[in-house]
């Protein structure tokens, strides 16, 4: 599903952010990503949705090998891939409805399935109440939901979050993960980066711990056990 | 695109017009000035480019023909001259005419000075075609044309008014072409750096838009048809203002300067003008909203 081959992404000349990255995740994984501020697990994620290049190195994802894919097959490439900010980046000026549907426009599905999945989507999140209030009317974990909740509107293969329980409380942060765990049972691939120890450990599940843009541990079932 | 992303489009541009009111306002008030004194130029350059066309509408060449030539060949040679593509009025002038106007012209006042020639025409080898141009600068062409045919004696004209107002257009010409590009200049200017705030403004939407897997055509869309628009109702509101002021505007100098008016200024009806005016106008806002938005879009789209 994701296949990571000796890369490395150097900013600048010299000052690599990830270095000789060698990393499979196979289809319906859920997988932890760890490590301090500036270990290179931002830039990851990013890899992984070609919005930066590799200096060196083959990243496969969802079987598209993105070194060699050009321009104009990004868009349907990122289709396939859900992702979720820490800031919730969500439009300010349209409501959880909108918010939610937006995605589904975005990729010119047709007006009736729109009206058929996006109530879905909301009973999910446990929003079906608040469709039409706008962002600034939700708490945090009601934010992080409705963006959970347009990752997923587009039925993705692959889910990517980059700390998503970031700027949340720990009951938010809880409802949060289990929303993360119901979509891996379903069969999604879930990648998650995370600074939250507790719910890395209590949820075992496989973490890739990275340092220095490089992979220093990777264990199935693993625990968030480096934090300096 | 689907017609359903279409419809999206075009909601979405007309959305992002009132999400951002003032922007709009600032690009609406942009183009609308690049208009108004587009159009200004425009009815100034038009009714001076007619004026001067009246004026040259006056200038005649007048061809005599050499002594006993017979009725036949002067009517074969009005033929010849009415063929000519730059001519726009040939007039036959006997010479009973011809004094007939002279004396009109010299002896006003003192016809009786005139009395004494009345059986004894002076002007007896005078009869001539008069020649009106509807384009003073083919003269000179016109002239050797009329020196190389039988029968003509002598061709007369009026080089110095005719060579003066041909250069008179046609430096009208260049002016026009460089006031109306440095507009048009100014106005893309203006237009595309509006789009660049508008872009700043929506950077996140178009990143969210771009991760979520839009495709740059579906980004574009809004933008364009919110250009468009902007383009459209830029140009049409001064068109309005444009229209009454014209109306005022010559009929406060017709009402003032009368006596110029009968003689010189003779201005061309509104209708006339906007004629012309309006789909320019609204090309020219159509055209650089879709131009400035589209060019703008695909140098900041690379998300």
């Amino acid at each position: 599903m994701i296949s990571l081959e000796h890369v490395t992404k150097s900013y600048t000349v010299g000052v690599p952010a990830v270095k000789d990255l060698n990393l499979q995740i196979e289809k319906g994984e859920f997988v932890f990503v760890v490590g301090n501020s500036g270990s290179g697990k931002s830039t990851l994620l990013k890899l992984l949705i070609k919005e930066l290049e590799p200096t060196e190195g083959r990243i496969v994802v969802n079987g598209q090998e993105l070194n060699t894919m050009k321009r104009k097959q990004i868009p349907k490439f990122r289709r396939g891939i859900g992702f979720v900010y820490q800031d919730f980046r969500l439009l300010k000026d349209r409501n959880v409805y909108e918010n939610i549907a937006f995605a589904q426009r975005v990729i010119q599905t047709p007006g009736k399935q729109i009206k058929r999945r996006v109530p879905a989507m909301l009973s999910m999140i446990g929003l079906a109440e608040k469709y039409r209030s706008f962002p600034k009317e939700l708490s945090g974990g009601e934010q992080q939901r409705v963006a959970l909740a347009r990752a997923l509107v587009n039925d993705p293969n692959i889910l990517l979050a980059d700390e998503p329980t970031g700027n949340l409380d720990p009951k938010n942060s809880w409802d949060i993960m289990k929303l993360l765990e119901e979509v891996n049972e379903t069969g999604t691939t879930v990648v998650v980066v995370t600074h939250n120890r507790e719910i890395v450990n209590a949820m075992k599940k496989r973490v890739v711990a990275l340092d220095d843009g490089a992979i220093i541990s990777d264990e199935k079932k693993g625990v968030y056990e480096n934090e300096n | 695109m689907k017609i359903s992303t279409i419809g999206y489009s075009v909601k979405q541009g007309i959305k992002n017009i009132f999400r951002n009111k003032m922007f709009s306002l600032a690009s609406v008030a942009t183009m609308g000035a690049c208009i108004f004194l587009l159009g200004i130029f425009f009815c100034i350059v038009v009714n001076f480019q007619n004026m001067v066309k009246q004026a040259e509408t006056g200038v005649s060449v007048s061809v005599y023909f050499v002594k006993g030539i017979n009725q036949e060949r002067i009517s074969e040679i009005g033929d010849l001259i009415r063929k000519r593509v730059e001519v726009s009025e040939c007039r036959f002038v006997s010479a009973e005419e011809a004094w007939s106007d002279f004396q009109k012209d010299y002896f006003k006042g003192n016809e009786d000075l005139a009395a004494g020639l009345e059986d004894d025409n002076p002007l007896a080898d005078s009869e001539h075609y008069e020649i009106f141009l509807s384009d003073v600068s083919m003269q000179n062409s016109l002239v050797i044309y009329l020196q190389s045919l039988e029968g003509v004696r002598q061709v007369n004209k009026s080089e110095m008014v005719a060579d003066t107002l041909s250069n008179f257009n046609v430096l009208i010409g260049y002016v026009s072409i460089g006031i109306i590009g440095i507009l048009l200049a100014v106005s893309v200017f203006l237009i595309s750096n509006t789009v660049i705030v508008g872009i700043a403004v929506r950077k996140e939407e178009i990143a969210i838009m771009k991760l979520i897997g839009a495709t740059d055509v579906f980004i574009r869309a809004p933008f364009v048809v919110e250009g468009i628009l902007i383009g459209l109702v830029g140009s049409g509101i001064p068109l309005i203002l444009l229209h009454i002021l014209y109306n005022e505007v010559v009929e406060f100098i017709e009402g003032r300067f009368s006596t110029l008016t009968i003689q010189f200024l003779t201005f061309l009806p509104s209708s006339y003008v906007f004629s012309k005016l309006i789909p320019m106008s609204l090309a020219i806002g159509l055209g650089i909203g879709f131009l400035g938005s589209f060019f703008t879009l695909r140098k900041h789209l690379k998300v």
